[in-house]
């Protein structure tokens, strides 16, 4: 299968009065069609940012600083606008955290559906609001053609949702990057939301990058997770290698952290520290302070290392260490 | 909606009917309007027979009995000066008035909004700086010194726009307008200007807070991923957001520009209300004083209807809608 998106030494950098924040630092990953990547970390290691530096969406102060982000071939880092405005929402479209937050609330669903369309392809009104109607009925909201003609507020926030999926898919895009799109809803909705990007992305062949904080909601989802920390992937490997043997001392933190029927009545695990400062990082490797491994070695930056199909960023892989 | 228009006028109603109460009574307070009538070498026989024509030897509350009767009847008394009814005045000073605060209104929309745009699209443009510079002196400098400047500047110096009067006029539609003749536009445009300045500051403030919080939302963004075009993005998006507190705001200074029309209608000595108003109060025409500010009090409230309905336009979150009932 070939990549649909390879990003490779990706470096997004925010350059304000306080200094530069390196949100995004050196992040190598590839997404090949029909895969549901899982792109997990906690608030500020730089994952939304990834996800808006391949749109081209990010604004000053910020800016790619290095890097490629090759789309089908091409490399869309800092191309121009007009050629990333012709590819946005139309071969990768996104889905935002807040569905209460990005629909337009004085615009109708009909507007701001149609628009995605008519924005990229010289069709007739009416072709455009019949798709319309069509997508809003396969991501499951029932009676289309009255929502297509309702504001967003006579809506709820799962079916706000739906709404945006199915703006998401309108073009038939390559790739979907999808920012914490089930964070604002509740449980269950949030179980229907995840069922209905996961079938449509198999029926389309669609690539997806699921950016999420939340392990238990790729873990069911993505074919590969990747783990990113202070803007750097520290693991990447097969969703099921990472969950059932995670390497990086972060990773199994992370997986230790949730909460699950057998650990009822534990203590929940928790990850030393708090996530640093974007603007003082620490020398070397970025986890090192809060990490009940760290070696004098760990001062030096660790390099990618590949163990099998997997790729690590760490001196202290917990499987040597649990096998000593 | 039709509940929500019939309670907003009952109230409508009541406040007029207070405001009749409070004007009428304020009104009579002030100085003795015979002393003004009367030649000053009048003897008492004199003066007490216009007491008496005048209807003002009688109690205070039996005069507002009279005039609440006439009221209802659509009198609100007759002019002390020119004898004729007040009502008939100040509708035949209306049209001038009217088309003065629509000029200005409408001036204060088209350059105010464009301004404000572009303050807030580009903040940190020497332009947009200079437009806020601009809106700041509109704010702070009294109407009256703006308007003698004008007349110095536009009408003496420069010669290039007469500085009195409404000019040549014409019919359209039944009403008797300077905006249908080019002597009249040149008229109407020096008092206009003066008139909308404030309003033209308040606009470039509005739309540019406006526009500055829309950009920042997170609806922009998603129409940007979504390859929204940027004009789309602006006129639609951002715009249709912004229109709703400009609506609001530009409509109900509508009322205060008909009142502060008085100060600009004076100095261009444009034959308005608010100038007839200005001479009734220097020469005591108690009626005249009272039945302008009646018909404020209604332009107010209908304004505030106007601009309520707009507003459920305008915003679909707000359905009007007949509260607690």
């Amino acid at each position: 299968m070939t990549a649909v998106l390879e990003v490779s030494g990706l470096k997004t950098h925010f350059f304000t009065h306080a200094g530069v924040v390196k949100a995004v630092d050196g992040v190598d990953f590839a997404v090949k069609k029909g895969e549901v990547m899982g792109l997990v970390g906690e608030s500020g290691s730089g994952k939304s940012i990834t996800g808006f530096s391949i749109l081209g969406l990010i604004d000053a102060p910020g800016r790619i600083v290095e890097g490629a982000i090759r789309f089908n071939g091409e490399d869309i880092a800092n191309a121009p606008e007009d050629r990333l405005k012709s590819i946005r929402g139309n071969r990768i479209s996104m889905i935002f955290q807040d569905p209460m937050m990005t629909l337009n609330p004085v615009l109708r669903i009909d507007s701001q559906m149609m628009e995605a369309i008519l924005a990229h392809e010289k069709v007739s009104k009416k072709v455009a609001w019949e798709r319309c109607r069509d997508a809003l009925g396969l991501v499951g909201i029932p009676s289309p053609e009255e929502r297509l003609r309702a504001y967003p507020h006579q809506l709820s926030g799962g079916m706000r949702q739906r709404v945006s999926i199915a703006i998401a898919f309108l073009n038939k895009p390559d790739l979907i990057i999808a920012d914490e799109p089930t964070t604002a809803l509740d449980v269950t909705i949030q179980a229907q939301i995840i069922h209905e990007a996961q079938k449509l992305t198999k029926q389309t062949g669609t690539a997806m990058i699921w950016i999420t904080h939340d392990l238990a909601v790729v873990a069911g989802l993505a074919d590969r997770i990747s783990v990113m920390y202070a803007g750097r992937i520290v693991e990447q490997g097969l969703t099921d290698d990472v969950i059932d043997h995670p390497l990086h001392p972060y990773t199994v933190g992370l997986l230790g952290s949730v909460p699950t029927a057998n650990k009822r009545g534990e203590r929940l695990f928790q990850i030393e520290g708090m996530t640093p400062n974007m603007l003082a990082l620490p020398e070397g490797c970025a986890f090192a302070p809060r990490c009940g491994f760290a070696s004098p070695a760990c001062k030096v930056p660790p390099a990618v290392e590949h163990v099998a199909d997997r790729e690590l960023r760490c001196y202290h892989p917990q499987s040597q260490v649990a096998a000593q | 909606m039709s509940v929500f228009v019939i309670r907003r006028l009952m109230q409508a109603f009541f406040v007029v009917f207070l405001m009749s109460v409070i004007v009428f009574f304020g009104v009579n307070i002030v100085g003795d309007p015979v002393y003004m009538l009367v030649s000053p070498d009048a003897d008492q026989a004199d003066i007490e027979a216009a007491i008496r024509r005048l209807g003002l030897d009688r109690p205070i509350w039996e005069q507002y009995l009279l005039f609440l009767k006439g009221a209802a009847q659509g009198n609100l008394g007759d002019s002390f000066i020119f004898g004729e009814p007040a009502l008939k005045l100040i509708l035949h000073h209306m049209p001038a008035t009217l088309e003065l605060a629509f000029s200005a209104l409408f001036l204060a929309i088209a350059i105010g909004i464009p301004l404000g745009l572009f303050s807030g699209l580009y903040p940190d443009n020497p332009v947009s700086k200079g437009i806020m510079a601009g809106s700041i002196l509109g704010f702070s400098l009294p109407t009256f010194w703006v308007g003698l400047m004008l007349i110095l500047l536009f009408a003496v110096e420069l010669g290039w726009l007469p500085s009195t009067g409404r000019g040549d006029t014409a019919t359209i539609f039944g009403i008797e307008t300077s905006l249908a003749t080019w002597d009249g536009l040149k008229h109407i445009f020096l008092p206009a200007l003066n008139l909308a300045l404030l309003k033209i500051s308040l606009a470039i403030r509005l739309t540019r807070a406006g526009v500055r919080e829309a950009m920042g939302q997170d609806y922009v963004k998603y129409a940007r991923a979504k390859g929204v075009s940027t004009r789309r993005i602006i006129f639609v998006h951002v715009m249709k957001n912004i229109m709703i507190p400009v609506v609001t705001v530009m409509g109900l200074e509508f009322g205060s520009l008909i009142g502060f029309s008085v100060v600009t209608e004076t100095i261009f000595a444009w034959p308005g209300m608010g100038k007839l108003l200005i001479d009734a109060i220097l020469q005591l025409d108690r009626p005249v004083v009272v039945a302008y500010l009646m018909i404020m009090v209604l332009f107010f409230v209908v304004i505030n209807l106007i601009v309520d309905i707009l507003y459920s336009i305008l915003d679909p979150r707000v359905r009007l809608q007949d509260q607690g009932a």
